[in-house]
This record gives C-alpha cells, structure tokens and sequence, in this order.
C-alpha cells in the first residue's frame, strides 16, 4: 500500500461558453490590460492509498469520471505523485 | 447523394427526394444541413401539425396566436400579457444544471422578443422515483438549474408543479413558461418586412455550442448512450441575458425595429428563414459578418450553432447604427449581417461567395407533414378491471402515509431555492393554487398556473386532457382570477409508434373540447415527441400553463384557512371513483382502469360559482379539490392557514369511505366561508353546495356519517407535510 497524492486540473471543454472566464477578462480589459481569453477552471487535490500507482492513475481517472468533473461539458487532466508508504 | 449524408442530418430518403423537387436540383451539403434542422420534428411540428389545428386560437382578448415567438392576450386599458412554454426535456437528461438553465434563457427570449418584460416563470418537472439515486441527481441538477439562471437573470420563479412516476425513468420532464408584460402599442414580431432593412444579430457571440441540438436531440428517441451526444449541450448565461433583456427593450423604444427574433433550436437558420417566411420576403445574410467566440468555425457551424442569448434583430434601412449603439451601451455585440430582399430566398454568404440559397418557404411552409397511423385504445382493453383494494382499516394513517408521498408533500423545498420575490410584484408566490403578478400602475393582477395529470392522460387520454385544462382553469379560478388563454406543453413518446399517436389526438381532442366550452384560446405551445427510453415511451403528459386575469387583485384570495370558526363548505359533488389517484397509486401501485364521471359544463358552473363568490368577498380561502383528494385539500388549508385545524362531519352513505376521502373526482372547490355569509353564497348559482364542516384552532378530525374516522394532530401532519420531499432525497 503507499500514499498517493492526486492533482487535478478541471476546465470546460474548448468551445463550451464560460461565463466567468468572459467576466474575469472583461474585468481585466477595463483595468487597462490587453487580454485576450481568459478560462476559468479548478483544481483538486485528493489524497488517498493505493496498491499501486497503477491503480492510483485508475483510480483517479474514475473519481473524475464519476463526481470530480462533468465529462458533459469539462475536461479534465491531472497527476499522481506517491507521497509515502503506509506500514 | 449518398445516403449517409441525409441520414446523418436526420432526413429520411423521402424526404430528401422532397427538396431536390423543391429546389430543382440536389442540395449542398450547408443546405442539407438547413433541411435537415429545419424539417426536424422539433422545427417542423411534422407529425403534430395536423392535429394542433383543432386547438380553438381565436378570443377577442387574443393580439397574437400560434406561430409567433409567444401568444400576446390583451388584458385592457392598453395592456398586454405574452405567454408560452416550452420543453427541455431531452438537454435536461443528459446535463440537468444546464439543460434546465438554458431552457429557461430560451423561454425568456420567446417574451421579451415580442416586445414584453418577462415578470414571472413557471416549471413543471416530472421524474422518475426518488428511490433510484440518478433520479435525484436529475432532479437537484434541475431545481439548481433554474434557480441558477432564473434568480441571476432577475424574474421571479413563482410557481409550477414536480411529480415523480416510474414512466420519467430516464426520461425526465422539464417544461418552462414565461409570462410578460407590454403596452400593446409596443407589441414587435418576427417579421423580415420592408425590402432592404437590416439584418443584426445581436447579444452573445456565436460558437460551436449545441450544434445538431434539435434535430439529434429533441427528435429522436433516446435510446444510445446519452454521452455520445455531448457536444449538443449549451452552457447559459444569466447575466447576458438579463443585459440581453434591457438591451432589446431598450432598442424596441427607438421604433425602428420592424421585426425580432430568437435564436434558439436552430439558431440562425431559424430565425432567417422563419423571419422570412411569416412576412414573405426573402433574406440574405452573409455568416463571415457574424461575431464569434471560436476560430475556424465553417459557414455550417455559424448557420447551426445554438450558442445562448443571441437575437436577430431587423431594424428600418439606415437606422441600424442607433440600435447597435445602444447594445454597446449594454456591453453586447449587434453586427449587421445582411438585408431584407424581395425575392423569397434565403441567401447565405461567406464573404463573396454564395454558400446555400433556398426559398426560404421551403424550409418552413413546405416541411412534409405526416398524418401518421394512429391506434386508439379499444373499449374491450379496459374491461379488464383491477380489483379494488380491500378497506384499509386506519384512515389517519393512510392520510399520515399520503402527506409523506413526494408527489402530495409540500414542495418548499424546491421553491425556497427559487426568487420569487425579485421585482417585487409577486402578490401570490409557489405554494398557491396560482401564483399572481401584479400589474404596476393599475389594480390588476394576472393569475398564472400550470397543470397536468399524466396518470389521467395514460388512462383515458381524451379525458385526461380535459381535465388538464379544466384543472388549470379551476386554479387560476380558486385564487380569483377569469381565465383568458393558455399556452401548452405536449409532451409524448415515439410518434412512429400508432398508440402513442393515438394518444397524441386523443388527448389533443379532450383539451380542445374543453377550451371551446370553458371559453378559453389558446394561444401556442410546443410539442415534444420522441420521449422514449430504451422503448419505454413515457406517460402521455399535456401540461397546460394558464393564464387567468384579477381586475382588482385586492381581491384575491388564497388557499389557508383564515379565521377559527369559520364554515368548510364544498363546491360541487362527491363521487365514487378511485381511478388514476395518487392513493392508488402510492398505497397501492396501480393506475385503476376509469376516471371519474367529467362533466365539462358542471365545471364550468363551479368555476363561475366560485368566481362570483370571492368577487363578492364571500369566499374567504378556496383550495380546488385535486391531487390526494378531499382530505389532502383540507389538510393542505390547514397547513397553508392562520387557523390550524377543521372538524368535518359529512354524510355521503352511498360512496365508499377511501373513495370519499382520496378519490380525485374533478370540479370541486373548497371553500371557507362566514357562518353569516352561507346563504348569500347558497344563492350564487344552481351548483351542489354543502357545509362540510368548521375551521378551528387546531386539530384534523373527520366524521362520517355520524362516526368519527379520524382525528389527528395538525403539528404532527404539517411537519411530514413539510419535511417529506427532504428526506426523501
């Protein structure tokens, strides 16, 4: 068994309409900045115990899956460090 | 042509064969496209055309009909409402937060594209049962969805109805109405007219989102994989379209606008082609001039795409320059992409060049219509009788047992996450038979409400239809408001199936006859067929959005007991029938084969009765009798009143005791009236009137027949009433 620590990385897919992001740019361009696109997302951190780092990339994949994003309209993309083993 | 490329677009060979007739040569691939949207049964309405024509649409409250982006019902003295609903039932299965979202930006551009403030939403949602995690995640997804875009966009979400029954497995429901308000004289239509006026497009950017929406999604039954779909998904923005609001009224105010249109399934191909075909002019727009959110996007994308809060706008020759002005002014995006032409075409350019060019009546008036084969249910089917439960023997616990079931329990819950306060106008919010706006400036109110029993309608369809208008009408009538219109909701399964057509007519039939005698147009609608899962069609499920007017909406009245010692009084008559009611359906898990007797003149001579008694200030509370029956009515003013208790007593020898108290016989009202007051409201009409019984502080007990059934604690009902939807999620 070890540690693993997951990190993800979630934004609407390319071409999704995002809301925020138009704000956030909009906000930036009336502070004088010369932006042009701006993507909001998030990012996770979840940690957890693992067989294998195998399974922790499987594992990982399938939270995303079926909670951490919405495959409908976001990407996601992330990475799995092992931080320690357990006795 | 190879036979993949119409199929792909949803066309089938037929009619593929069509347009190379009408076009006089074989189609390119863009205008395939435009073909294949617009003859999409979402678009086209081509299996529902023919029947929706028995639908009485003439009133002389009536300014606009069917056809146009909403109904518009005069209310008088120079005001207007506009009204219409609409399904989003099939984005909503696969992305509940933003299919229901963007189901409500759609309806609110239906409105105030004629010319109308939106003032009030309304959303009738069925599911499958709370029992299947996935039904409650649609379910959360949905409410979330349109607080989400409702409560940012700034109109109050005041009412609507959610019901849960095993047929919206999979297949969940979620029908939104918007109602506006207008001075007639700034009423606006979807017209292209006047040769040579402009062309804007205006409001959010064009993207890829939603391409292939409505002839993929919302026309084709729903048996792959929803997530192969993905793409057809639209992500909304409320606060675009609350600048989107202000912007388009503002524009209105300069009176160079001849003519607007949303762009919703579809997009820009239908609003360019409808906008052309209702005023019989041609139009040419040239899609390189259309702003856009994504790079290299193809004169097919731009033409499809159904990206959120976007509106055609067509505005006098040489004026367009005012109006994109003041969409600058709201921050929003108003380019000019074309002109109106006198040639009956749509024309579209990519720069230079002419990419597609079709008579823009082909893709609107001459979409194929299909009388398709209709089944009806045969007579012999329903002898078939299901044998009637036996007695049950505690009646305070089927009555405990009925405030804990989702469908009757209080719905707090879903509207507490909703504003329906914002603008301040809300005089009766969610909770009521019928919500109620006031008109600023004026002592009207409008009185809305939406209704549809879809157990009825997979009964009897014919009846179940009635009785969904008459159910409308009778709540608009219990808070004191006269119907004047309705809009509506079709919603059935695969139309390629004969019983489902079957139902189709017939339930169009009964809502129809009921119009005609109730004296109430309508004014539009939208039908959404192919609600199927994996062969399993959905309840037929007609919901009606009523619209009713108060001329003094001081007297309005709603539907919790007011005042201790106050007499319970009944309109209309008990009868003997426990068909299609939530009883048997949740004590028992079945249907039942009948409904009860409907007799359409009877509930007009109710509802007449009703409206004369709170006209005249007599009716102090009503509550119409319908979900749960007589005791879930009363037990419902109960926990809607100041005085927290009624004793019944009646004498019904001749009806079955759960008939009497759970049956969903239709026109009936309850009604609280002053003991002094009783026979002045005896003498309102030729109708049944009885006293059932007296308002009291607190306490539920009901006697019949001289014996008591039973009595039970109204802080203890109230609080299952309350916490029931809660709990079960």
């Amino acid at each position: 068994m070890g540690n693993y620590q997951a990190n993800l990385k979630i934004s609407l897919k390319k071409g999704v309409l995002d809301p925020q992001g138009s704000a956030t740019m909009g906000a930036l361009v009336s502070l004088g900045y010369e932006v042009t696109d701006v993507r909001v997302g998030k990012q996770i951190m979840v940690e957890f115990e693992a067989e294998s780092r195998e399974e922790a990339l499987a594992l990982v994949d399938e939270m995303a899956k079926r909670l951490l994003a919405n495959p409908v309209i976001e990407d996601y993309s992330f990475m799995v460090e092992e931080v320690g083993e357990t006795k | 042509m190879s036979e993949a490329l119409y199929v792909e677009v949803g066309l089938t060979e037929g009619e593929y064969e069509k347009i190379v007739e009408l076009l006089g040569r074989e189609p390119n691939h863009l205008e395939l496209e435009l073909f294949g949207v617009m003859w999409s049964e979402h678009c086209s309405y081509k299996s529902s055309r023919v029947h929706l024509g028995l639908f009485p649409t003439e009133g002389e409250r009536v300014l606009v009909g069917p056809g146009e982006n909403a109904g518009v019902l005069d209310i008088g003295d120079g005001w207007a409402v506009a009204l219409r609903a609409e399904s989003h039932n099939h984005p909503s299965a696969i992305e509940p937060f933003q299919g229901a979202a963007t189901g409500v930006g759609g309806i609110l551009r239906d409105i105030f594209t004629m010319g109308a403030r939106p003032v009030a939403l309304l959303d009738s949602l069925r599911f499958g049962p709370l029992t299947y995690a996935r039904n409650k995640y649609l379910f959360r997804g949905v409410v979330a969805g349109i607080s989400h875009y409702g409560n940012s966009v700034g109109v109050p979400t005041v009412g609507g109805e959610v019901f849960f029954d095993r047929s919206y497995q999979g297949n969940p429901l979620v029908n939104v109405m918007a109602v506006g308000v207008l001075r007639k004289e700034n009423l606006v239509k979807g017209q292209a007219s006047g040769v040579g006026n402009e062309i804007l497009i205006v409001g959010a950017k064009t993207g890829r989102d939603g391409i292939h929406g409505a002839s993929l999604l919302a026309s084709r039954e729903f048996n792959e994989a929803p997530l192969e779909m993905r793409p057809a998904v639209q992500v909304g923005d409320p606060f675009m379209g609350k600048l989107l609001i202000e912007a388009t009224l503002e524009a209105l105010e300069t009176g160079a606008v001849v003519g607007v249109n949303d762009l919703g399934a579809a997009g820009l191909t239908s609003a360019a082609s409808e906008t052309a075909s209702r005023a019989g002019t041609g139009v040419e727009i040239d899609v390189s001039l259309v702003p856009r959110r994504e790079e290299g996007m193809t004169p097919d994308e731009v033409m499809l795409s159904e990206s959120q809060e976007r509106m055609l706008f067509i505005v006098e020759q040489g004026k367009g320059d005012k109006v994109r002005e003041i969409f600058r002014k709201w921050q929003l995006d108003a380019a000019r992409i074309g002109f109106v032409t006198d040639d009956g075409m749509l024309r579209i350019r990519d720069g230079k060049e002419v990419v597609a060019q079709v008579p823009a009546a082909a893709l609107t008036e001459s979409a194929p219509v299909y009388e398709r084969p209709m089944e009806f249910p045969k007579k012999e089917d329903k002898e078939v009788s299901v044998p009637l439960p036996k007695l049950p023997d505690g009646y305070g616990e089927i009555l405990r047992s009925l405030l804990g079931s989702p469908n009757l329990a209080s719905k707090a819950w879903v509207y507490n996450q909703y504003d329906y306060m914002v603008r301040a106008d809300t005089v009766m919010g969610p909770g009521g038979d019928a919500a109620i706006i006031r008109i600023k400036g004026t002592d009207k109110g409008i009185a809305i409400s939406t209704d549809g029993n879809s157990r009825y309608t997979k009964i009897d369809p014919f009846l179940g239809g009635a009785m969904a208008v008459a159910e409308a009408a009778r709540n608009v009538v219990c808070v004191g408001g006269r119907p004047i219109g309705l809009t509506n909701c079709l919603n059935f399964g695969n139309p390629e199936n004969k019983e489902i057509m079957g139902q189709f007519r017939k339930a169009i039939e009964g809502m129809a006859l009921a119009c005609r005698v109730l004296g109430i147009p309508v004014t539009g609608g939208n039908v959404s067929l192919y609600n199927e899962t994996q062969g399993e069609n959905i309840n037929p499920t007609p919901l009606v959005g009523m619209v009713g007017l108060l001329e003094d909406v001081s007297k309005r009245v709603g539907n919790g007991f007011t005042k201790s010692g106050n007499l319970i009084c009944l309109i209309g008559e008990n009868l003997e029938e426990l068909g299609g009611s939530e009883y048997l359906s949740y004590v028992y898990d079945i249907y039942g084969n009948d409904l009860p007797v409907f007799d359409l003149e009877r509930e007009k001579e109710v509802q007449e009765f009703c409206l004369r008694g709170i006209d005249e200030g007599l009716i102090k509370s009503a509550h119409d009798v319908s979900d749960g029956g007589l005791a879930i009515a009363i037990a419902e003013m109960i926990f809607n009143g100041r005085a927290k208790g009624a004793a019944i007593s009646m004498t019904e020898p001749l009806i079955r005791r759960d008939s009497l108290l759970f049956g969903e016989a239709p026109s009936r009202i309850v009604v609280e009236v002053e003991k002094a007051d009783v026979e002045r409201v005896r003498e309102l009409g030729m109708v049944p009137f009885m006293v059932i019984g007296e308002v009291k502080e607190s306490g539920f007990s009901f006697a019949l027949d001289d014996e008591e059934i039973f009595n039970e604690d109204t802080i203890e009902l109230e609080k299952i009433w309350r916490e029931a939807l809660k709990w079960s999620l």
